[in-house]
């Protein structure tokens, strides 16, 4: 079984407890800025929105990388070699959603690994607003929620 | 490891930034934040200063928390000399600043001396420099930021700034932080003003260390779990964040009113945390948008909130429609019970321009209570007040004073002074609802007697927030006592202010104690920092945090004599609910406190006390 990361944005609080999660598993010590997952806040509309890589099946990071430095492993998640990454960034530019970015202090790039199958930002999320789930199955409590709300009142009672 | 061990230090005087190592042996009595910064203020300043003059220094100060992911580990404080009570002021903030200043590299920054020109600090990393603030000179604390942020190209750097308010003088100025947080209380934004620093803009790329980053995660899992299986931090604050408490307070016969003259408002459920979640007549959408947290925080209790664009106060003003940071409790209280107003949609406005410019709302909106009630009497007039009519209860007198008081014109100038010197301007010193100069929070201690003590021996003139008994005489935490009794209250305040002086040092937010104990706390610092770190420990650190703050008030001339409560909390019995016919029971609490702190009959810490403590 495929497993996503799914993120619902509507229980995010702003917390940065899966940055500092993310920061600390990959060896960077708590720090926001080497972080793989992050926080944008609208502030004006008091929305708070984790986003992340989605891992794209045909990854355009993957096809633009010029010594086949990203591979898939098990989980599926899309994973930068390091010993193969030269820094080039041109995976920063395919990358449609900016998810993969350059890291000045290895001079290779960075982006969600899964952390090998066990994300460390889902275990620290006090909300639940980032889960770990089936891929096939990932948006069906939303479908649940819109055919509660689409048949409210519609059955007859027996 | 948790603390960086640099500080720098800036001579706003010279215009110049160093670097020094932090003294690790005072970090290790101290801890950080409040208490370590404390330790720094009262080995550089002499207690008797002028507070606005140039030699009255102002720390920015984290703790070995601030910065990791320990739940509500992003706080920092703001340590000076007041100038609102011109007693030791520390005031905390959380947002996302403090873990900036961490990240950039630095436990602390002491200012010293006297800018020539307004200028801000920009911080990137290990460099630092002044640079000429000119142009934002009168700008709010939101066009500040924003326009740092932009000048400099980068959304991320943190803003702490003054407004306006600030800058001229305002007695009970804040520093905002993150457009709606704020070291808010005993005008350290004033200090800041003073010496002509209108804002510190942060960029921290470095990272935060932790000693054993194993033992940490194991820390601090155990610590979030508790806070989520607490009700009131799991479910009460973030649902209605402290607002949780108004509907509470009331019916407790706590809930000061008219400046006091009343213990119970009305009107307290058009201004409660629940009126907050209800959908409004005019768009069918509630106050409250959404609820936030600070750096790290997993409780989340922030409220984020929306003015109805059909409201007076902005149906012509646009830019106060979009969502801000909406009514804690004591500014909720402050801003509508202890004036008596019940627009839920006036006090969110009125909250906005605190935050906005930079004034603390409770001593806005306690000082505004003594004004209406001088008004009442006839002692000032429609001549004071350039005509606005200040009637308890009337919205526009509220929405019109806090403008005016923000932006320093009209009635405003005089309501900047702060309760205790309006009160004295106009010959009746006694309808100021204080202590030490600093205004009441939102508690009366004639319904709740712990609180009463609390307020009269806080370090910091009257606060909630340096022994917050309500946790016990209220709710229960840790033990239930009973509000109306005054025996074994002196024992209870003392312990809450030792463990709370701990909390303050070690860069999380208060609110954690609501769940946990200093024995939540200490494993945590324990993984994080060098040296062996018990709960025992942290709170012998806090009771000598406790003594070095008093050893400061004492030398900068305040006596037991200060550790009062005005006569209308001593002599004006509580005239409904359950404390109905009571007044406080100081005068039976505070010799017990003294014997208990190891003072003596007159409140001065014995030889005893101070070598136990080290001071």
């Amino acid at each position: 079984m495929q497993k996503s990361l799914h993120i619902s944005a509507d229980d995010c609080t702003g917390c940065y407890q899966c940055v500092l999660a993310c920061s600390d598993e990959h060896g960077y010590d708590f720090n926001p800025m080497k972080s793989v997952i992050q926080v944008f806040k609208f502030e004006d509309e008091g929305r708070y929105v984790p986003y992340t890589c989605t891992q794209c099946d045909e990854a355009w990071c993957q096809k633009a990388c010029p010594t086949d430095a990203i591979s898939v492993d098990a989980n599926g998640a899309k994973v930068v070699s390091e010993a193969l990454c030269v820094g080039c960034k041109v995976c920063t530019i395919a990358c449609p959603f900016g998810t993969i970015n350059y890291n000045a202090d290895s001079g290779k790039v960075i982006k969600c690994d899964l952390c090998g199958g066990d994300p460390a930002c889902v275990k620290a999320c006090p909300t639940s607003a980032i889960t770990f789930v089936n891929s096939d199955t990932a948006q069906f409590d939303k479908m649940r929620a819109w055919a509660g709300k689409t048949d409210a009142g519609t059955q007859q009672s027996n | 490891m948790a603390w960086t061990g640099k500080i720098l230090r800036v001579d706003l005087t010279a215009g110049t930034c160093t670097s020094e190592p932090l003294n690790m042996q005072w970090a290790a009595d101290y801890l950080g934040q409040r208490g370590l910064a404390t330790k720094y203020l009262m080995s550089e300043i002499d207690p008797k200063v002028d507070p606005l003059s140039p030699e009255n220094k102002m720390i920015m100060a984290t703790g070995p928390l601030t910065g990791t992911s320990a739940s509500t580990g992003g706080r920092y404080s703001v340590i000076t000399k007041g100038e609102l009570t011109g007693a030791i002021a520390c005031s905390n903030s959380g947002g996302f600043f403090g873990n900036e200043m961490k990240n950039a590299g630095w436990d602390m920054i002491i200012f010293e001396g006297k800018s020539d020109k307004l200028v801000y600090l920009l911080i990137q990393d290990d460099k630092a420099e002044l640079i000429d603030a000119a142009q934002y000179k009168g700008a709010s604390c939101w066009d500040t930021e924003e326009g740092i942020k932009a000048k400099h190209g980068d959304a991320f750097i943190r803003v702490a700034s003054i407004g306006g308010a600030g800058e001229n003088g305002v007695k009970y100025a804040c520093i905002i932080n993150d457009m709606d947080r704020a070291a808010g209380r005993s005008g350290v934004g004033t200090v800041m003003g003073s010496k002509n620093l209108k804002a510190v803009a942060i960029r921290g790329t470095l990272g935060v260390k932790v000693k054993d980053r194993e033992r940490f995660a194991t820390a601090v899992a155990a610590g979030k779990q508790v806070l989520a299986d607490n009700p009131v931090t799991g479910t009460g604050l973030p649902t209605y964040g402290t607002q949780v408490l108004m509907n509470v307070i009331n019916e407790s016969g706590a809930l000061p009113t008219r400046n006091h003259k009343d213990i119970q408002f009305e009107d307290a459920h058009d201004i409660s945390g629940e009126a907050m979640h209800e959908p409004r007549k005019s768009d069918g959408k509630p106050n409250l948008v959404s609820n936030a947290a600070c750096f790290a925080c997993t409780i989340a209790c922030q409220r984020v909130s929306t003015i109805d664009r059909t409201h007076y106060t902005v149906k012509d003003r646009p830019e106060y429609h979009k969502a801000s940071g909406g009514l804690e409790y004591e500014a909720a209280w402050s801003l509508g019970a202890a004036c008596g107003v019940n627009d839920l949609d006036a006090l969110t406005f009125a909250n906005f321009l605190c935050n906005e410019h930079g004034i603390d709302p409770i001593t806005f909106g306690a000082t505004l209570a003594a004004a209406m009630e001088l008004y009442e009497m006839g002692v000032i007039n429609d001549e004071n007040t350039g005509g606005v009519k200040l009637n308890f209860g009337s919205a526009e007198a509220l929405t019109t004073m806090v403008e005016q008081t923000c932006k320093s014109q009209g009635f405003g100038v005089e309501l900047g002074l702060g309760s205790k010197r309006l009160c004295e301007k106009y010959g009746k010193p006694e309808l100021s609802m204080g202590v030490k100069g600093q205004e009441f929070p939102a508690y009366d201690g004639r319904g709740i007697q712990g609180i009463g003590l609390a307020y009269a021996t806080s370090n910091r003139g009257a606060c909630h927030l340096r022994g917050y008994t309500i946790a016990s005489e209220i709710l229960g935490i840790p033990v239930k006592t009973d509000p109306l009794e005054t025996d074994g209250k002196a024992g209870l305040v003392k312990a809450f202010q030792d463990a709370t002086a701990a909390f303050d040092s070690a860069g999380i937010c208060i609110f954690s104690s609501f769940a946990w104990t200093l024995d939540d706390v200490a494993p945590q610092i324990d993984a994080a920092c060098e040296g062996d770190w018990s709960a025992d420990r942290l709170l012998e650190l806090g009771e000598r945090i406790w003594n070095m703050e008093r050893q400061f008030n004492l030398a900068a001339g305040f006596t037991g004599a200060d550790d009062n409560l005005p006569a209308r909390l001593l002599k004006d019995a509580a005239k409904t609910g359950p404390a109905k016919g009571k007044v406080s029971g100081l005068e039976t609490m505070l010799p017990e406190y003294y014997q208990l702190r190891g003072w003596s009959a007159d409140g001065v810490p014995t030889p005893e006390t101070l070598t136990k403590f080290g001071l």
